[in-house]
């Protein structure tokens, strides 16, 4: 397998990021960066170093020329998963920053040990705290959950200070999404089954509105629909298939409008994305944009309502005409 | 009788365990509604929690009991986003029911 780090890794040129991933070969990785300035988000980091776990890190190796710039790569613990010693010399102690390197989380007692954990880093207000470790919360769980990822869930996040940002990306190495929906709701294809699992009210565990007693398939849609509101991009990438929210204009006034059909959002979407078993979800969320997140529940979960009210809408009985 | 539960000592400071949610919900909150007690889900020192914690918290004793659970439910010192999330869960179990009984 191969991976290009390029000097554009931001998720709206996430798609780039995964036409350019070579996933044959799996025996072996190997990461190449570009050769004068790398910039790595959350979600590229956090899928290269999904894969160096899968690979074992004896076989994971960097290549070529790593520009300064890659000494990021080393503070967020990439050199620890591959077999290349760090050609970075510094003195750690200067290097705090704002970010929470690559975490490998197992069980929900590590999730919430993470979460307590990572908000420090992040220094943010409680405010702004509230709503990175409800997104952590509810997409670690979902890898706990229903990814049956043998290493778990692989997290990392940044800070971007000049933004006002931060970034979180989440990788597993399980099921993908496509098997996880399947048992019920029998998508065709890898993008259909991110758009069911993104729909309101759609969970892969039951046909039942409503859910069961542990789910409700609501965990994704709030996530998304945070971005949308923060206008930031999302991106889920799974099997073959890719989907990112695009951002909403800034220059469009009031809160972007709200849709439970992820179809209706404007995104960009593929099925013939190299073919990634797992699945990677990242998000970015402006912190200035966020108003008090109650009205954003609100707002979020009104929609909620309105997808199960549609739903048992198109389920009345119609009269019959002759 | 009432039964309170203080969430704080159980769930930590930020809401999200949901196998926390559910043993109590399986081990406190539903026998004792079975009892007939009322149960205060006290949130008093929680800044927030997931909508996956709560719906794996109440979303069964709504489905399984109704008018019980919504009588005999109470929480307390929620924040306003703890509120607005019960709230959602509330809004959509109902809508939920509604539905389900009619199929």
């Amino acid at each position: 397998m191969k991976i290009f780090l390029s000097n554009q890794g931001n998720l709206r040129n996430f798609k780039g990021f995964v036409r350019s991933l070579d996933l044959s070969n799996t025996r072996k990785l190997e990461i190449s960066t570009h050769d004068k300035w790398v910039t790595v988000h959350p979600a590229n980091l956090v899928i290269t170093a999904a894969l160096a776990i899968q690979t074992g890190k004896e076989n994971t190796e960097i290549v070529g020329e790593v520009p300064e710039t890659g000494r990021y790569l080393d503070r967020m613990g990439l050199y620890d998963l591959i077999n290349t010693p760090s050609p970075f010399i510094y003195h750690k102690k200067e290097e705090v920053g704002r970010f929470v390197p690559i975490k490998i989380i197992k069980t929900s007692d590590d999730q919430s040990r993470f979460i307590i954990d990572m908000i420090p880093l992040l220094h943010l207000s409680e405010k702004n705290a509230i709503v990175v470790k409800y997104i952590i919360g509810e997409l670690v769980r979902n890898v706990l959950e229903h990814s049956f990822a043998n290493d778990g869930a692989i997290v990392a996040a940044q800070y971007y200070k000049k933004t006002n940002r931060v970034s979180i990306g989440i990788c597993d190495t399980g099921i993908g999404i496509w098997k996880s929906m399947n048992t019920y709701w029998h998508p065709k294809t890898d993008i259909d089954a991110i758009k069911l699992a993104l729909t309101p009210g759609i969970t892969g565990t039951t046909l039942k509105e409503g859910g069961t007693a542990e789910n409700a398939g609501a965990g994704l849609f709030f996530i998304k629909s945070i971005a949308k509101i923060t206008r930031n991009y999302f991106v889920i990438y799974s099997g073959s298939a890719e989907y990112t929210l695009l951002k909403y204009k800034k220059r469009i006034k009031g809160m972007p409008r709200l849709y439970a059909d992820p179809a209706r959002d404007p995104h960009s979407a593929t099925n013939t994305a190299p073919s990634f078993q797992g699945t990677v979800v990242a998000v970015d969320i402006s912190l200035d944009e966020t108003s008090e997140f109650n009205d954003l529940l609100s707002s979020i979960g009104d929609v909620y309502d309105k997808a199960i009210r549609e739903r048992k809408r198109n389920k009345y009985k119609k009269p019959k005409f002759i | 009788m009432n039964k309170n539960i203080k969430m704080r000592k159980i769930a930590g400071d930020f809401a999200e365990n949901k196998d926390i949610a559910k043993k109590l919900r399986i081990e406190e909150i539903i026998p004792s509604l079975l009892k007939g007690d009322e149960v205060i889900l006290d949130f008093a020192g929680i800044s927030g929690a997931t909508q996956s914690f709560i719906h794996a918290l109440i979303s069964d004793p709504i489905r399984e009991l109704r008018g019980v659970a919504f009588d005999h439910l109470i929480y307390k010192n929620a924040n306003d986003d703890i509120r607005e999330i019960v709230s959602i869960v509330y809004r959509y179990m109902q809508e939920s029911l509604d539905r389900n009984d009619e199929n």
